[in-house]
C-alpha cells in the first residue's frame, strides 16, 4: 500500500499519520508539501491530516482547499483513488466539495480534546471493513469546530446509501444527545463519498494506533485500507 | 475602487457564537435581545478591473472562496 500524507503550514498531525500507515503497510509514507502540483506517481491512498492549516483563516480548511496541490488530489479522487481526511483534513475535504456538507464551532463552544466512542455505522468501506461486524471503537477527539451540518435532503441521502461512517455513541454503542460531543446532526463522526472511497472524519484514529500510547482502535482504519488495497 | 463583501449564516444554521454573545449580553444588562447573528465583514481594495465587471467579479470571488455556500449567505457592495 503507497500512501502519502499531505503537508499544509499548520498541520500538526502529518508525522502521526505517516507513522500510523508505516505500521500497518511496512512502507514509508510520502510527506507531499501544500505547494506540489502533482502527486507521486502509483499512490493508493492519499492522507490529509489534522490540525490547523493556515491558522484557520477565513474558515477552518478554507485556504488549504485552494492549495496547488488539492487540484492534484480533487482529480485523484475523482479517478478513483483513496482519499481519508482526518480533523482539519475533513474539513479541508468538505471546503473542496469531495464530501458534502459544513463543519460549524462546536455547539458548546468548546473545544473538546478527549476520548470518545464511535458506533461503526458501515462496514461496506474501505476504511471500515476491520470492524467486520461492526462495533464500538474507542478514538479521541480534538477539535473547536466539529458540528457537522448537511440539509435534510442529503442528510436522507447520506443514511439511505449508508454513506455515515462513524457516529458518536456511548461506551455501549447507543447514540444519544449526551455521547455527542459537538452538536454534529445525527451524531455524524464520519462521513463516505458516494464511491466509497473518500472518507472525512472528525476523530483522530492515528492518535491511538499503539496499545503503548493507550489503546489501538484507530489502527483498524488503516487495518481496513490495508486489507482493501493490499494485493492479495 | 473599493467593494464590500457582508458574510452571514444562513437561516436555521446555528449560530452558537452569536447565542454565547447574546448570553453575554444580558449578563452586562442589556435585556431584550431576542437573538444575536454573528457574521464577517471583508473590504476589498480592487485594482484593474472594469467597475462594470467589478460585481461580477466579487460575486464569483465570494462563491469560490469568500464565503461557504452550504451555510452562509453574502452580499456585495461597490464602494
Amino acid at each position: 500500500m503507497k500512501t502519502a500524507v499531505i503537508v499544509f503550514p499548520g498541520s500538526n498531525c502529518d508525522r502521526d499519520l505517516a507513522r500510523a500507515f508505516e505500521r500497518v503497510s511496512g512502507r514509508p509514507s510520502t510527506m507531499v508539501w501544500h505547494k506540489e502540483t502533482a502527486l507521486p506517481s502509483g499512490l493508493d491512498v492519499v492522507a490529509l491530516p489534522g490540525g490547523f492549516s493556515f491558522g484557520d483563516y477565513l474558515r477552518c480548511g478554507a485556504i488549504a482547499a485552494r492549495s496547488p496541490i488539492m487540484r492534484a488530489v480533487a482529480e485523484f479522487a475523482q479517478g478513483g483513488g483513496h482519499v481519508l481526511g482526518i480533523c482539519n483534513g475533513f474539513q479541508v475535504l468538505l471546503e473542496t466539495g469531495l464530501l458534502p456538507g459544513a463543519l460549524l464551532r462546536n455547539a458548546g463552544l468548546n473545544f473538546v480534546c478527549r476520548d470518545v466512542h464511535l458506533n461503526v455505522e458501515t462496514t461496506d468501506s474501505p476504511f471500515t471493513n476491520a470492524w467486520h461486524n461492526g462495533g464500538v471503537a474507542r478514538i479521541p477527539v480534538a477539535h473547536h469546530d466539529g458540528n457537522y451540518l448537511v440539509d435534510d435532503s442529503l442528510l436522507d441521502r447520506l443514511h439511505g446509501e449508508s454513506r455515515v461512517a462513524f457516529t458518536y455513541c456511548d461506551a455501549l454503542g447507543n447514540v444519544t444527545d449526551e455521547a455527542n460531543p459537538n452538536g454534529s446532526v445525527s451524531n455524524i463522526a464520519g462521513v463516505l463519498s458516494p464511491n466509497r472511497r473518500v472518507l472525512g472524519m472528525m476523530p483522530h484514529p492515528e492518535r491511538l494506533c499503539d496499545p503503548a500510547l493507550g489503546g489501538s482502535d484507530g489502527a483498524k482504519v488503516f487495518e481496513s485500507l490495508l486489507g482493501a488495497l493490499a494485493p492479495a | 475602487m473599493h467593494a464590500r463583501v457582508h458574510i452571514t449564516l444562513k437561516p436555521g444554521v446555528l449560530d452558537p457564537q452569536g447565542e454565547a454573545v447574546r448570553h453575554a449580553l444580558g449578563a452586562i444588562g442589556f435585556n431584550g435581545v431576542n437573538g444575536v447573528r454573528q457574521g464577517k465583514v471583508i473590504d476589498l481594495d480592487l485594482h484593474g478591473i472594469e467597475p462594470a465587471q467589478a460585481e461580477e467579479q466579487v460575486r464569483q470571488m465570494c462563491e469560490k472562496l469568500l464565503a461557504n455556500t452550504v451555510i452562509e449567505n453574502y452580499t456585495v457592495e461597490i464602494l
